[in-house]
């Protein structure tokens, strides 16, 4: 009854604000979509200079994604010195020299594939030798990078987005002196805890299945997987992210000091996300971030079809995590009523 | 009236090692209207915040209507006014009545009447339906008394509640406190405003954290031996601080 109330109000406030309203909503579309611009736009084919190739390889490389651009080796160089090119390519006694920047190690590492590669392709294949079959399990052969951290994406925006939005409104019924008139009423701490997960639980749904809609139907990112699976798992994050910024709104402060944890708790968590590959010491440091559950659980729907019977473990700890943060929270309320 | 409606028995409180609250004893009869007067950071909100249920005393009891506190059950009949106002300013008068009324478990229809009455009571009634943040000072003060008096509370307990207000309303809102105390509801005022404090059956003075002398506003003045409750005020610091003694309490302050 009074979670109830307390739910319908922050349903009526987010109404009102709307500026707070379109954050939660419609900036995770704005981040995603500029990700998804930078990420995975057409490869540009890479500008390589060549002198003293022969025509047969320069016309394989002209095949692949490269555009070879024929110069004398001084011009070469100073090209490669500008940053013209990713590379110069020439012949020596029958050998092939790649000249890379090696400062620009993502330029010179594509430039470095294509010209071996086609280097491979022109000499005269080994007696015997079978071509090469390559078989995508999970995932296909032009996959962009944007599909790759796709899922990382969705968890880490509805993760910070929830955290920080109900994080400072439940500070803000502190500093407003609204919470001290809370605490005067018969309403228990556990009450109120339950009101803002229903209330903000609510909102989050929507953003969630808004925000994985716009993902998959609109920007396109593979996805395997069932959208409601998708949709399950995010709200679930959300949850955890709601009942963690509930948790440390109730620990800090002011409105700043809960800015100061988001380079704290939150940013970290991405390294660890999965988005980048580790040592599996390191690997090991993901386990105690709740993020790496969400990324974990999205990745295995999205890219290989898990269905929730497969992402049962990831969802306990996110939900065993929303539990006993909630649990703390209404612990640490004493701080403010003694009942 | 002889039963109790708030008392507060030899409270401590220590906020870590810092001690605000020493040994406070005040019993407030019921039906009756006692100020909490003193300076700012003498410990009346701290005070009223034990009685009210909010924090609890370090050492010694509180009580309301003979029951002790902090207790939720007992909370839902008390009416607290906070120091600043507890009001959500992007929600109307209306829904900032809704929504405290469904925590005091008030039906829609019996809300529907006390919006009415409260919002009256405090002259707001034209602007139920405007957002809060468009009140002024005056009329936030107005509509957090109306959601202290909202359901119906035996006990009333008002930190600072006439601040920022007119003086013509001020004078309307204690003939209100009076009028509701005559109807047998207890109410505990805090104020720094000296000549508020005659207006209260009885008054309870305070500095840091200790209580100076209760009772009447007229037997304050005669034990000080002053003409005003200010003198009264200013010679019993005085006094205080030479004895530091246990508080003088007057024939009738409320043993």
């Amino acid at each position: 009854m009074r979670t109830a109330a307390l739910a319908a109000r922050i349903l009526k406030q987010m109404r009102r604000d709307r500026r707070t309203l379109a954050l939660m909503l419609f900036a995770p579309l704005i981040v995603l979509s500029l990700m998804y611009i930078v990420l995975a736009g057409d490869e540009q084919p890479a500008r390589l200079a060549v002198f003293n190739l022969p025509a047969d390889y320069i016309e394989n490389l002209s095949r692949s994604n490269a555009q070879p651009v024929r110069m004398d080796e001084a011009a070469a160089m100073a090209a490669l010195r500008e940053g013209d090119v990713a590379a110069v390519l020439t012949v020596r006694s029958g050998k092939l020299y790649i000249y890379a920047d090696g400062a620009s190690p993502g330029k010179a590492g594509k430039a470095l594939s294509l010209a071996e590669s086609a280097w491979a392709y022109a000499q005269p294949a080994a007696p015997g030798g079978a071509n090469t079959e390559v078989v995508y399990v999970y995932g296909y052969a032009d996959m962009s990078l944007f599909d790759n951290c796709g899922p990382v994406l969705i968890g880490f925006l509805v993760f910070f987005f929830v955290f920080l939005v109900s994080g400072i409104s439940f500070l803000q019924e502190r500093t407003t002196g609204t919470l001290e008139k809370l605490l005067s009423t018969p309403i228990r701490r556990a009450e109120i805890v339950g009101g803002y997960l229903l209330g903000f639980g609510l909102l989050t749904s929507l953003q969630s299945a808004l925000i994985v809609f716009f993902c998959v139907y609109v920007l396109g990112v593979v996805m395997v997987g069932s959208f409601g699976t998708v949709v399950l798992v995010t709200l679930s994050g959300a949850l955890t992210a709601l009942t963690f910024g509930l948790l440390l709104s109730t620990a800090a402060q002011s409105e700043f000091q809960m800015m100061q944890f988001i380079p704290l708790v939150i940013v970290p968590q991405v390294f660890f996300s999965g988005l980048f590959d580790l040592s599996p010491q390191l690997e090991l440091i993901g386990r105690f971030t709740p993020l790496y559950y969400v990324a974990d659980a999205l990745r295995a729907v999205m890219h290989k079809g898990a269905g929730p019977a497969e992402i049962l473990p990831s969802l306990c700890v996110m939900y065993g995590l929303a539990l006993l943060f909630a649990l703390a929270n209404i612990r640490l309320l004493r701080k403010h009523r003694a009942l | 009236m002889s039963e109790v409606g708030i008392a507060l028995e030899n409270v401590d409180l220590f906020f870590g090692s810092n001690q605000v609250l020493r040994r406070v004893d005040l019993r407030i009869p019921q039906g009756a209207v006692c100020g909490l007067l003193g300076p700012s950071g003498c410990g009346k909100t701290t005070s009223v915040k034990v009685a009210a249920g909010i924090l609890r005393a370090s050492a010694g009891r509180a009580f309301v209507l003979g029951q002790p506190m902090p207790d939720l059950a007992l909370m839902a009949r008390i009416g607290y006014m906070a120091q600043s106002d507890a009001l959500y300013l992007n929600l109307t008068a209306a829904e900032n009545i809704e929504f405290f009324g469904a925590l005091y478990g008030l039906r829609s229809r019996e809300l529907r009447r006390r919006a009415e009455e409260v919002m009256d009571m405090v002259k707001l009634s034209a602007d139920l339906k405007k957002p809060v943040r468009l009140y002024s000072g005056g009329m936030k003060r107005r509509l957090s008394l109306a959601l202290a008096v909202l359901h119906h509370p035996p006990v009333l307990i008002l930190d600072e509640p006439t601040v920022g207000i007119d003086p013509l309303l001020r004078q309307d809102i204690w003939l209100r406190l009076h009028e509701m105390a005559r109807e047998g509801v207890t109410i505990l005022v805090t104020t720094h405003v000296m000549d508020e404090a005659e207006k209260c059956d009885r008054l309870a003075m305070m500095r840091e954290g200790l209580l100076l002398a209760t009772g009447t506003p007229a037997e304050i003045c005669a034990l000080a031996g002053a003409d005003s409750i200010e003198r009264a005020f200013l010679r019993l610091s005085a006094t205080r601080g030479e004895t530091g003694a246990k508080a003088v309490t007057t024939a009738s302050g409320g043993r």
